[in-house]
């Protein structure tokens, strides 16, 4: 194996500038998250402890193995959304061990909105179902939420992938052998009573979690019965007459403590079907990707600089090194385990495209897992190109990418425009996992170039009919698009809307890809069919 | 010289002997009890043999068995070691019978000495200077109520047949005689068979002094210069020294002579202890001879440089003393600490169970660690819970108390109860190290030695909760096929944050929660103060938090982390919030069998309404008896045991339900 030599100046003005930015760009990462953190307001937080309940986070804390990591997934979904009311979308979800076994967790956050779903909680919980699915983890629903957020119910409610899905989701989950736990901590009314009933196994905490269809105030108006919550579906009720629950925990301590005991009887054991070897750190420090990327977004740099600051011994065995060298690819190894490596190294022409599909092919023949490092503003453009068929070398990058069947992961480390975004499997092409880096821009083009596409539309039509436009005129007239752009393809944008499973410090990019690569691999690596490709 | 020999003992000092065998190329047969079947001794030895259940009565103390072991083993000479068979006349006479040698002295000389009233009369011939008393036939209460008013009070009433502390009483005044001798003689003949009492004088603040003598069958007698054995708890020795405190030449010689002259009163072969009883000025009486090789015999050893088994295995085999008096080495000054399974705050308690670990310091020239067990080992009921003898010698008193005391702070114990905090604390008082020791000197500084439990500083808790962070780092998965897992590195790695927990832990009353802030980039934060430390597997902890350098061992036994640190160990019970979520609060506790023993009376009536603090039921342990009693008013529905059953630790005794509040 060969390792990448660095050629990184770690002592230059440049580096330092660069280093400066993204830490700042980290340290604004981490304060954020750290206030969504938190929840509900602290008087909802209070409110919740003083009934002897665990916050959300702890209850994760505590349901999960003592140390154990903790692989959130869109921590800041509905950032800057819904008045930023909603901080994490009123809830947790990820990926940690218990009882040895990587689990995925689903907790509500009674402190924000009563843990109701807004339209950001359906996607991410239906996103955290498909990871499960993806990656056969078992689920763990610790529900304590009072239901659909009934003011956005149209955005809620009624779609294919709206709030019936997660019910959807449960039953044919459990179908495929992944289990379904839950842990009833809270409310649990009217649809969501079927998130514990449609579990394979369900815990309900005395004097704390309730269950049913219609809630009091709903049954006096609808049948004129007074009845206590406690009465119609409390703990004791749902254990000892109704069957819906199965387990009757003293508080949230027990009730966690019995999820624990229900993973701990499962008897599955994972076999990762990849050769794997002991791991090594990498021979550069992670933290210099803060200087690696550069602070002028335009300015190329060689991405073997970022590879050699992920990978095992910073080694890198690469393959077509001399043919289409846009693009990188290679194979190498994360905390021991083998991935195949595709990295931008500028834009993609037919040459790096066929390299690419040529790649993948050797991929998912050998069942190696895939890293694709987008920093891409797209296929290359003009007359001789089109000519020559790089729409059709292009297609051949996306079919493989599509088609090929080893688990994916994409991270966005720069630029992520157009079509590039399709050949470098973004979300539409369904990696395992898609990380963003905190300096990425996605949208379908740059700012300018939209705007100067628009401008140019407009100047056609304007001078066509005889008149002028000035200077000043176009450039009025392209700010609020390039606002609109620069807006929109922000990460914090694209994370709130789950187009991503969460933003990353580039320093833990490494340690999160070999967390995403050891659950990807609970599922056995599947055959590849590759769909036909235009020749 | 013998080319095999059988050991009939346990422990460190059958351990001790098979060393000195190996030395001088001595083939070895160890005899053991079914419950020491794999104690250090039995390993030890070229050869073992049990010779019955676990009761030293039915083992260690059948010489038949023994006797028997020793022939077929073709063993040519036995060595009792200390207790058991050691000073037991019979046995001495059926070795001779069997052409066996009995390494330790003459017949007549064990007998002789074996009575404590014939032994002073027998002194008092051989004018050897005796402390007032009676110790006559004449056992009416009457009569020796009046020879206690004749010698003047305080008096101490001794079992004739007496030792090791028990069967004795002191009494202040005549008004308080009768109850005295009824008691002692009650023990007496629980313990001994015989209730023959003597009576003398009880010196004030008396020094306890023993001259190691040492005799040949040529007819020599030599000292080997005294021991103080005045620190002592009960009347057992706890630390022992030579040479003795404030000792002189000229009193080590006058007591010298007097040692031998005892010796030599009863024909004495082989190693003997001659016990003194010495005033504050000096003046000392005969209290008895220990016809054996003594427990505190290494400080003897470490100031002469001889090895004393060796000299008894020679004497026995008809060499002369390898010595004159003249000729004995006397250097510097050695002290001895006797390392017990006990519970000092709790009145010295024998303490039971597994040593989950069990460091003694390092041997060197300097510190002897003489031990019969190893980590592992098992501390039954069914013996002397002495664990260790520690050792040390330096060039003057003083220093060898600070090497001790250096000895100690890194003598580490878990499973088990133990004094070495105690010893700890005794060795380094101010009365002890000034060498102002007398018999009462533990009893009088009680409240030194044993202090209340004092508050644990947050520096220990540090440690627990780095510890613990740790651990959760080493534990492995029994799930997983991979073998380097980034889900197995337990380091609390959370994406674009950190994991902050609490950690609760309790130390007797004490609960204290630390918060653990674990960072993505294996930064660890203890009560937001910065935690850089490592740890090894044998429990060593290095830990800088904040501007604090902590050295410490953490040990964990169940959910009990014992830190060892400054000397001290602090049990720390890790509170995990899991583990016993949901067990029912309201059951009555304090019900388990503290400490494994017998069951001996069953008082309260199953069925019956108790009141909080009545006695359920009788336990013996380590022949103390400890009451149970009701933990709260309620209802005793059963006994779980019977009369003369034998119980673990912590076996449910009773079935007991709590009255509803």
């Amino acid at each position: 194996m060969t390792a990448i030599k660095s050629k990184l100046n770690t002592r230059s003005p440049e580096y330092a500038a660069n280093h400066a930015l993204m830490a700042g760009l980290v340290e604004d990462l981490r304060a954020r998250t750290a206030k969504v953190a938190q929840g509900g307001s602290e008087a909802a937080r209070q409110k919740h402890i003083g009934r002897g309940k665990l916050l959300a986070r702890d209850r994760v804390n505590t349901l999960l193995d003592p140390g154990s990591p903790f692989l959130e997934l869109s921590p800041l979904a509905a950032n800057g959304m819904y008045g930023d009311e909603v901080p994490a979308a009123s809830m947790v979800t990820g990926i940690g061990r218990i009882r040895g076994r990587e689990c995925l967790v689903i907790a509500n956050d009674a402190t924000v909105k009563g843990g109701t779903y807004y339209p950001m909680t359906v996607k991410k919980h239906l996103r955290a179902q498909e990871i499960a699915r993806e990656n056969n983890l078992p689920c763990v629903y610790l529900v304590d939420s009072g239901g659909a957020f009934l003011p956005l119910q149209d955005d809620v409610f009624p779609d294919r992938e709206h709030f019936g899905r997660i019910f959807y989701n449960q039953a044919n989950l459990s179908s495929q052998g992944i289990p379904q736990i839950a842990c009833v901590m809270g409310s649990c009314t009217a649809g969501g009573a079927y998130m514990p009933a449609m579990s394979d196994e369900t815990v309900i905490v005395k004097e704390q979690g309730t269950i049913f269809l219609g809630g009091p105030p709903l049954v006096k108006a609808a049948i004129g019965e007074v009845v206590t919550a406690e009465e119609l579906g409390g703990a004791d009720v749902h254990t000892r007459i109704s069957g819906v629950a199965d387990y009757f925990a003293e508080n949230d301590h027990h009730a966690l403590s019995m999820v624990r005991r229900i993973v701990g009887n499962l008897n599955s054991v994972k076999s990762p079907n990849v050769a794997m070897l002991p791991p090594e750190d990498p021979l550069y420090d992670p933290e210099e990707l803060y200087g690696v990327i550069p602070a002028d977004t335009r300015k190329p740099y060689d991405v073997r600089e970022v590879i050699a600051r992920m990978v095992d011994g910073s080694r890198l065995d690469e393959f077509k090194t001399r043919y289409g060298s846009t693009l990188i690819t290679g194979f190498a190894h994360v905390h021991g385990y083998p991935i195949g490596i595709v990295a931008n190294n500028g834009i993609l022409y037919s040459e790096s495209s066929l390299k690419g599909a040529h790649f993948i092919e050797l991929c998912g023949q050998r069942k190696i897992p895939l890293l694709f490092l987008q920093n891409i503003s797209g296929f290359m453009v003009g007359k001789k190109y089109e000519n020559s068929g790089i729409a059709r070398d292009g297609a051949k990058l996306v079919t493989a990418v599509a088609t090929v069947g080893v688990p994916k992961f994409t991270m966005l480390i720069g630029g992520s425009f157009g079509a590039g975004n399709y050949g470098m499997c973004g979300r539409a092409y369904s990696p395992r996992f898609l990380w963003t880096w905190p300096n990425a821009r996605i949208s379908v083009m740059g700012g300018e170039q939209a705007a100067s596409v628009l401008a140019t539309v407009k100047r056609d039509g304007i001078e066509a009919s005889g008149k002028s436009w000035s200077k000043d005129e176009e450039a009025a007239f392209k700010a609020p698009t390039l606002k609109q752009f620069e807006h929109q393809s922000s990460p914090y944008f694209a994370t709130a809307r789950i187009w991503d499973d969460g933003i990353l410090d580039p320093a833990q990019a490494r340690r999160t890809l070999a967390l995403g690569l050891a659950a990807a691999l609970n599922a056995p690596v599947k055959e590849t069919r590759f769909g036909v490709f235009r020749m | 010289m013998f080319t095999k020999i059988l050991i009939a003992n346990r422990g460190e000092i059958a351990c001790r002997v098979i060393n000195t065998c190996r030395k001088l190329g001595i083939r070895t047969v160890a005899v053991y009890s079914e419950a020491d079947a794999g104690a250090r001794h039995v390993r030890m030895a070229d050869e073992a043999w049990c010779v019955g259940p676990a009761p030293s009565r039915e083992s260690y103390l059948r010489s038949d068995k023994i006797l028997e072991v020793a022939m077929a083993s073709g063993a040519q000479a036995v060595h009792p070691g200390y207790g058991f068979l050691s000073e037991n006349e019979g046995f001495a006479n059926a070795c001779a019978e069997a052409g066996i040698v009995f390494i330790g002295p003459p017949v007549e000389a064990i007998r002789a000495m074996g009575s404590k009233s014939a032994a002073k009369a027998l002194m008092e011939q051989a004018k050897v200077p005796l402390v007032p008393g009676y110790h006559g036939d004449n056992q009416d209460p009457a009569f020796l109520n009046q020879q206690a008013d004749r010698i003047g009070y305080p008096v101490l009433i001794k079992a004739s047949a007496g030792g090791g502390g028990k069967g004795m009483r002191v009494v202040e005044k005549s008004a308080d005689f009768a109850a005295g001798l009824a008691s002692c003689q009650r023990e007496a003949r629980s313990s001994f068979g015989d209730d023959k009492v003597l009576v003398e004088k009880y010196l004030q603040r008396p020094r306890h002094i023993e001259i190691q003598v040492f005799g040949d069958s040529q007819g020599n007698v030599i000292s080997l210069h005294e021991r103080d054995c005045s620190a002592q708890r009960r009347h057992q020795k706890v630390v022992e020294e030579a040479p003795a405190p404030g000792m002189t030449p000229e009193r080590r010689a006058a007591m010298g002579k007097a040692a031998c002259d005892a010796a030599r009163a009863v024909g004495y072969v082989g190693a003997g202890t001659v016990e003194f009883i010495a005033d504050q000025d000096g003046t000392f009486f005969f209290m008895e001879m220990n016809t054996r090789l003594q427990v505190e015999h290494p400080v003897t050893e470490m100031i002469t440089g001889l090895d004393l088994v060796e000299w008894q295995l020679r004497v026995a085999g008809g060499a002369p003393l390898p010595l004159q008096q003249d000729q004995v080495p006397l250097r510097g000054h050695s002290i001895e600490v006797r390392v017990y399974a006990e519970e000092p705050e709790k009145g010295f308690l024998p303490s039971i169970g597994t040593l989950a670990h069990f460091a003694p310091p390092a041997a060197s020239a300097n510190v002897r660690i003489d031990t019969g067990v190893e980590q592992g080992d098992v501390v039954s009921p069914h013996y002397d819970p002495m664990l260790a003898k520690l050792i040390v010698w330096d060039e003057t008193r003083e220093r060898a108390c600070d090497r001790m005391l250096k000895a100690l702070s890194e003598f580490r114990v878990v499973g088990v109860g133990n004094n070495v905090e105690f010893l700890g604390r005794l060795v380094g008082c101010d009365s002890f190290r000034s060498g102002q020791v007398d018999t009462g000197l533990i009893e009088r500084e009680r409240a030194t030695l044993i202090p209340e439990a004092q508050p644990v500083a947050a520096e220990v808790f540090a440690l627990a909760a780095f510890a613990s962070v740790e651990a959760e780092r080493a534990t492995r998965s029994a799930f997983t096929v991979e073998p380097h897992s980034p889900w197995s590195v337990a380091d609390g790695w959370r994406l674009n944050g950190a994991l902050t927990r609490t950690l609760a832990f309790k130390s007797g009353e004490q609960q204290v929660e630390t918060v653990i802030e674990q960072g993505s980039r294996g930064s660890l934060r203890i009560d937001s103060r910065p935690a850089v430390g490592s740890t090894r597997p044998d429990g060593t902890v290095r830990l800088a938090w904040g501007d604090a350098k902590l050295d410490a061992h953490v040990v964990a036994q169940g959910e009990t982390l014992y830190v060892f640190s400054g000397g001290r160990r602090h049990a720390i019970q890790k509170i995990d919030p899991l583990l016993h979520a949901g067990e029912d609060q309201e059951e009555g506790g304090g019900l388990v069998a503290p400490m494994s023993g017998k069951i001996i009376a069953l008082i309260a009536n199953p069925g019956a309404d108790i009141e909080k603090g009545a006695p359920l039921l009788v336990m013996e342990a380590m022949k103390m008896e400890h009451t149970i009693v009701a933990p709260a008013n309620g209802t005793l529905k059963a006994f779980r045991f019977a009369i003369g059953d034998q119980v673990p630790e912590g076996a449910e005794l009773v079935e007991f339900e709590k009255a509803p509040a």
